[in-house]
């Protein structure tokens, strides 16, 4: 009984994990169909930037909380950069933009390797996050796992309520369903892609922020994410946020029990096939809509 | 109001409309009629700032707006209701509505007039507008563009593909918003009858080129007829 709950929590916080660093994807990949292979590198920005506010704020737990509106608009600018810089440019040509991104990901993370070194670097963790939560029935949750899991609920919950109820929100999905209806409703759609890639990838920066808990900062992190994320997006269903948060706690439940049945890297390559096995059956994902360039 | 001038437009360097000029009289409706393929909806999505011409001018109040992109022509008091009852499909009635809305100054006035205008948009806000009937969401089309309060309204065959009983109501309406007074028109229609009632200035387009052209009334219908050929 212990041993399955503790198994399903771990589950539960992979997805919350996923959920984070996939979240801003289904934004700019989901709604507005632009492979950005440099998200990863935005939450890399996010983690350094725990790392910089804590050589100016001692205090962990402060500087945590400091940290993640900073890191949101550190990210969320590079976002802006980008997609004003090149991404503009690329829209009805998914191959371009995914080789220009991914060549400004090996830039964003040689310039990681010059400013900060090569080797990872240590963040100190506030107490209260250091240990277990205890729970009744000699049960007890480790306090990072749980903070990382409300963090990724805030944001999900702070994005749908975005989507559904702002007027940003609303433009957003108008200029998703239909661009040029959308631009003769007085809608300036420019504008309003610039804001969703903010959004996205100040997703990213929280995501990086949350990271910062359980894994080490280290210039190559952003690499070893975004397939994730990528996976989540894609089968979840292009487009769909509701997709996007089953995926990712369905893949980290079963993320969990693999890893308890085999290895770490055996659990991964299993849910990979799992994936790729469901898109055969499902191409389309676990929920469909029509998004610009893609599907 | 509007005023076109020897304009040449199309897709990938061919070009639909060759050499077009034409003109809406301020408070006035004209249409454009003409067989499918002749350029019509081509020349409202040039109007609209949907399509940039590769020549000719497009002027608004005197001014040139011919590289003006599309959501400024709307601030300048233009509206476009595109052909095919287009909408938000995954965006309530109200959503649709909301947008034009936001950020407008009365614009929750401007929406409660629309709505009073179509009445039969009121039922249906809460209902995603991709479930609606085609006449439901051609009525909520025309209201989301009413509610930027408009002087030139933009109509690409607003009664295509709907029921008869709807066409009617339809046609009531765009009659009624002429009538007033402070909206100009540019419609395109198949509906010859409809099209003459409504219009003051008539404009015969075929193969892109305007090839006739003359004053809206009773004569005018045995003439389009016979530049049409039906």
């Amino acid at each position: 009984m212990t041993l399955l709950f503790t198994q399903s929590f771990t589950g539960v916080s992979i997805g919350a994990v996923l959920l984070l660093i996939a979240l801003g994807l289904s934004l700019t990949f989901g709604q507005m169909g632009v492979i950005n292979m440099a998200h990863g590198e935005f939450i890399m920005a996010g983690a350094y930037t725990v790392y910089v506010v804590q050589k100016g704020i001692s205090g962990a737990g402060t500087s945590l909380f400091v940290a993640l509106p900073v890191a949101f608009l550190v990210a969320g600018a590079m976002g802006v950069l980008l997609e004003w810089l090149l991404i503009r440019r690329l829209y009805a040509r998914p191959l371009d933009t995914l080789l220009v991104t991914w060549g400004v990901s090996l830039v964003l993370q040689q310039l990681a390797r010059d400013i900060f070194g090569a080797p990872n670097v240590q963040t100190a963790a506030p107490s209260w996050l250091t240990g277990a939560v205890p729970l009744p029935g000699d049960l007890a949750l480790p306090a990072s796992r749980l903070f990382i899991l409300i963090l990724a609920l805030a944001a999900i919950g702070a994005l749908a309520a975005t989507m559904r109820l702002t007027p940003l929100g609303r433009r957003i999905r108008a200029v998703v369903q239909n661009r040029d209806l959308a631009k003769v409703s007085g809608i300036p759609t420019a504008t309003v892609d610039r804001l969703t890639f903010f959004i996205g990838s100040g997703l990213a920066g929280v995501a990086g922020v949350a990271l910062t808990l359980v894994g080490p900062i280290g210039p190559a992190m952003g690499t070893n994410l975004i397939i994730d994320a990528f996976l989540v997006v894609v089968a979840g269903g292009i487009g769909r946020l509701r997709g996007a948060v089953i995926t990712a706690f369905a893949l980290g439940l079963l993320q969990a029990v693999f890893e308890y049945a085999t290895t770490v890297s055996t659990a991964k390559v299993l849910v990979l096939a799992g994936v790729v096995l469901y898109l055969q059956w499902r191409p389309q994902g676990l929920f469909t809509l029509r998004t610009r360039s893609l599907a | 109001m509007l005023t076109i001038d020897n304009l040449v437009a199309g897709y990938d360097r061919s070009p639909v409309l060759h050499d077009v000029s034409l003109t809406v009289p301020a408070d006035g409706v004209a249409t454009v009629l003409g067989h499918n393929g002749a350029g019509k909806s081509t020349l409202l999505r040039v109007a609209a700032g949907l399509l940039k011409p590769s020549r000719g001018t497009v002027r608004f109040d005197g001014e040139d707006i011919t590289r003006l992109p599309a959501h400024k022509r709307v601030a300048r008091g233009m509206a476009y209701v595109p052909q095919g009852q287009q909408c938000f499909p995954h965006l309530t009635a109200l959503e649709n509505l909301q947008l034009v809305a936001d950020g407008r100054r009365e614009g929750r006035a401007a929406l409660d007039e629309a709505l009073d205008l179509f009445p039969a948009v009121r039922e249906t806000l809460e209902r995603r507008a991709g479930l609606l009937s085609g006449g439901q969401r051609q009525q909520l089309a025309i209201a989301r563009a009413l509610i930027s309060r408009p002087r030139l309204l933009l109509l690409d065959e607003p009664t295509e593909g709907i029921q008869p009983s709807v066409v009617a109501e339809i046609e009531t309406r765009i009659l009624e918003l002429a009538a007033r007074g402070g909206l100009s028109v540019l419609l395109v229609e198949q509906h010859i009858g409809f099209a003459l009632r409504a219009a003051e200035q008539y404009y015969v387009l075929e193969a892109g080129r305007v090839t006739s052209a003359g004053s809206g009334d009773g004569a005018a219908e045995g003439a389009v007829r016979e530049a049409l050929s039906v």
